[in-house]
């Protein structure tokens, strides 16, 4: 049996290897996609006053510090009994708006796009947001630098600093918004909105009308039929911040709704002593190994599995959106519903990603309209720390998908216990599979590999924006590879880099 | 045309908020681009460990180092960009002093394991099973690296010659070494602190002193503070005076308490002591004269109970380097395969 390291970091940076085994003929016959880290949050909280734990989670992941924040401070809004006053969740979700419109944009123009921008196979070197400056022009570069400026400016100003927040507390936020920065958050939130709209024309443009790009995204290199995972509003709409954790079938029905208090009962998570990274599940359906179908309780959590289970978009130009991307992928509304039959070919979740974008940026400057918004009445004062027997849970959809803390914590208000299920350890399972399948399909018998064909595997990854920071630490993109096709022994066949 | 200096910016054990640090140098990105040739970062460029290795040793002019040391992996990087490079910079409070992850420096690597993988509400493992240095799967054998049983600074690991503080470090702190470099200015002593000031977050902190005396240490989520006075002084235990300047006294701009993430001033060995010194003298103790000993134990208490992790508030951001963590015993610490 021969052997394939996919190192991406060449085994010593080490936060993300994928083994590939071939049997005699030289057919993959197996993959293990190995998460080789691990800083362990859940423990070292132990002992940490809980009102810390926004601060303290934010450096789970300095990608999406905001996500962390947001859930750690609704655990905390439930573990001490005090609900924020209505401002101080508007003023959140703001600041969170924000942070999804640089987040998503960060990963268009500088992570995942330049595999469009400048094509999977142009070289390594170009591959990057150099590569897409040089190819788009540098007046775009500098709205793409001015949109992450503009929304970390935003942040800062809302949440006390542009990276690791501050302002989140049991029961509020600690800032309010003073009327002259309301009206610099509006202005930067219409820039938003024409910069979401620019983005979607250009996605029209460099991919939707290239067809050969069409081909590859529904081709069934990148297909999977599993689960879809994404939180919902009262009337059935994508929310980032706040509603229900919606899961549908790979038929679109609703499989489960519920609140975020009982993910134990809906998410188990599977150990394997080959990662440190551990696979969750539907708990309802079982674990049935790293599958898809309606019998295996794999599931995604990313933006195309909240465009699926949604039944449509909170806000205007982002339902016109929602519709032309269903329709354009040959997908027809569930009768009676405002939901469509789900998408699973996996590269559309660049275009989800995109019309999320624009969710972001029109629910940002609802959100900086509204007369509450300057509000000083941001905190409700809890009576001390409540020692909940169930403890305090808080859940937000990450930009990588849902994101859950659960706090348990002693009458002082010290922790006793933390389990937290973090975005991209949702999709641990599919982003394996996926993997897999992309090595099934770009490596057989007789087929030397070549550089191109490691790209493509990454896209396998890239797909899902694996923001590794979170379960991994690394950053999501632009992972060097090198592969090794080594025999029994060990000894090296042949190894393909880049140059 | 000469040849741009070399960077490198390479994450260990961290969050990645250093490199969007580096991402928020804005329009600077494009002066970098300009003056710099970026030879290795795995967060923006295609290139590889292989290519660092191929490299001549000290041919990396800068490598910025983030990120704790945790791993067989981490502890190899840090020796291999020390060999490829002229300047090793320490780059964020996790290179620079453990920051939050070395909270883990607290527990056991046992605990940590149990925590995570055996008991917590969304788990489903009835074997026991745990992550393992080596697994013999059908197909094959597959490894993880060893997670050692306590996180180490860079300067634990290997000789260093400068350090950047805060979590994560101030962008514009960034910017203004960088230009240092582009300068060609001469560079501090080593060993030097870049990129903060040489004072504490009081000295650029807008709230007034009173020198004011407290009764008790109050937690940010008992009240709203009073937004133009010092916060220490209304009893939230804000660590600004026992922190280096340099981040522009943020936290407490928006009401919040700092947490210490620019590490602890110049000449100041050890944030955690000098912050327990300070609350010796700002608490109160008139109400203390003529008490017996074990009233006075008891007021001290309840002064101190709006504090329940010393740890955690003294130590948030400089555990791996604390003159505590000094004290431990340095053999048997990693665990063996």
């Amino acid at each position: 049996m021969k052997r394939i390291t996919i190192d991406p970091i060449t085994r010593l940076e080490g936060h993300g290897r994928i083994e590939i085994f071939l049997d005699d003929a030289g057919s993959v016959e197996n993959v293990y996609f190995q998460v080789p880290e691990l800083r362990g949050f859940e423990q070292f909280c132990v002992g940490r006053q809980a009102e810390e734990m926004p601060v303290i989670t934010n450096r789970i992941c300095g990608v999406c510090p905001e996500a962390h924040h947001m859930a750690s401070a609704k655990a905390l809004d439930v573990l001490f009994g005090v609900e924020p006053p209505p401002a101080a969740k508007k003023v959140r979700e703001l600041l969170y708006s924000a942070f999804y419109v640089t987040d998503h944009t960060t990963h268009f123009y500088a992570l995942g796009g330049p595999d469009f921008i400048v094509g999977p196979d142009a070289p390594p070197s170009e591959r990057n947001l150099l590569g897409v400056i040089h190819k788009v022009g540098v007046d775009i570069g500098k709205q793409v630098i001015a949109c992450r400026r503009r929304n970390h400016e935003v942040i800062k100003l809302l949440g006390g600093r542009p990276i690791h927040p501050v302002a989140g507390l049991p029961g509020g936020w600690s800032r309010p918004v003073a009327e002259s920065e309301r009206r610099l958050i509006e202005k930067t939130a219409r820039e938003n909105v024409e910069f979401a709209l620019f983005t979607l024309k250009a996605f029209d443009d460099i991919v939707l009308k290239n067809s050969s790009y069409l081909d590859l995204i529904v081709s069934d290199v990148y297909l999977h039929k599993t689960y879809s995972m994404g939180t919902v509003d009262a009337q059935n709409r994508v929310n980032f911040y706040d509603g229900k954790i919606r899961v549908v079938d790979q038929g679109g029905n609703e499989f489960a709704k519920y609140d975020a208090r009982d993910y134990a009962d809906h998410i188990a998570e599977r150990v394997e002593p080959w990662s440190y990274l551990k696979f969750p599940y539907l708990k309802n359906i079982g674990w049935k190994g790293l599958v898809d179908g309606a019998d295996s309780g794999v599931y995604t959590a990313t933006p195309l599995s909240r465009l699926n289970v949604s039944d449509g978009m909170a806000t205007p130009l982002a339902q016109e959106a929602f519709d032309r991307f269903y329709r354009t992928m040959g997908s027809e509304k569930i009768a009676g519903t405002g939901r469509y039959f789900p998408v699973h070919h996996r590269l559309a979740t660049h275009w989800a990603r995109l019309i999320e974008l624009l969710y972001a940026a029109e629910r940002m400057l609802e959100l900086a309209t509204d007369p509450e918004i300057t509000s000083t009445d941001l905190r409700n004062i809890p009576s001390g720390p409540v020692v909940a027997p169930m403890g305090g849970v808080g859940s937000v959809e990450a930009p990588r998908g849902t994101l859950t803390h659960h706090y348990f914590a002693d009458e002082r208000g010290v922790l006793t216990k933390v389990n937290l299920v973090v975005g991209t350890t949702n999709n641990h399972a599919a982003i394996s599979m996926s993997i897999k399948h992309a090595a099934q399909k770009l490596i057989g018998p007789g087929r030397p590999l070549k550089e191109s064909d490691l790209n493509m595997v990454e896209m396998a990854f890239r797909v899902y924006d694996p923001c590794m920071s979170c379960a991994t630490h690394t950053l999501p993109g632009r992972m060097p590879l090198v592969v090794r096709v080594r025999d029994r022994a060990g000894n090296t066949l042949q190894a393909v880099g880049r140059s | 045309m000469m040849t741009k200096p070399s960077v490198a910016i390479y994450w260990a054990s961290s969050c990645g908020g250093c490199e969007i640090s580096a991402a928020n140098l804005h329009e600077h990105l494009l002066d970098f681009d300009a003056n710099f040739q970026l030879v290795f970062c795995p967060c923006l460029v295609d290139a590889k460990v292989a290519d660092v290795r191929a490299m001549a040793d000290e041919s990396i002019d800068v490598t910025l180092f983030n990120g704790a040391i945790r791993t067989d992996e981490n502890v190899e990087m840090a020796h291999l960009l020390r060999r490829k490079s002229k300047v090793l910079v320490a780059y964020g409070a996790c290179a620079s002093s453990g920051s939050i992850p070395a909270l883990s420096n607290l527990h056991s690597r046992d605990a940590h394991f149990k925590a995570i993988y055996a008991d917590n509400p969304s788990i489903d493992n009835p074997d026991g099973v745990v992550p393992a240095v080596r697994t013999q799967m059908p197909e094959g054998e597959l490894k993880l690296p060893r997670f050692h049983d306590r996180v180490k600074t860079l300067a634990q690991t290997v000789d260093v010659d400068y350090f950047v503080p805060g979590c994560p470090p101030e962008s514009h702190q960034l910017w203004a070494i960088l230009d240092l470099l582009i300068r060609g200015a001469e560079l501090p002593p080593k060993g030097s602190i870049l990129g903060g000031g040489r004072k504490s977050v009081c000295d650029e902190c807008l709230r007034e002193r009173k020198d004011k005396k407290i009764d008790r240490i109050r937690r940010p989520y008992e009240f709203v503070p009073d937004p133009k006075d010092c916060l220490l002084e209304q009893g939230m235990l804000c660590m600004g005076i026992a922190t280096r300047d340099g981040c522009g006294a943020l936290c407490p701009q928006a009401n919040m308490p700092c947490n210490g993430c620019y590490g602890p001033p110049e000449g100041v060995l050890d944030q955690g002591a000098k912050m327990v010194g300070t609350l010796g003298s700002i608490i109160d103790i008139e109400p203390l004269k003529g008490l017996s000993e074990a009233a006075i134990r008891e007021h001290v208490d309840r002064v101190l109970d709006g504090m329940p992790d010393y740890a955690g508030t003294f130590y948030k951001f400089t555990l791996a380097a604390s003159l505590l963590e000094g004290a431990r015993p340095r053999s048997g610490s990693e665990v063996p395969e």
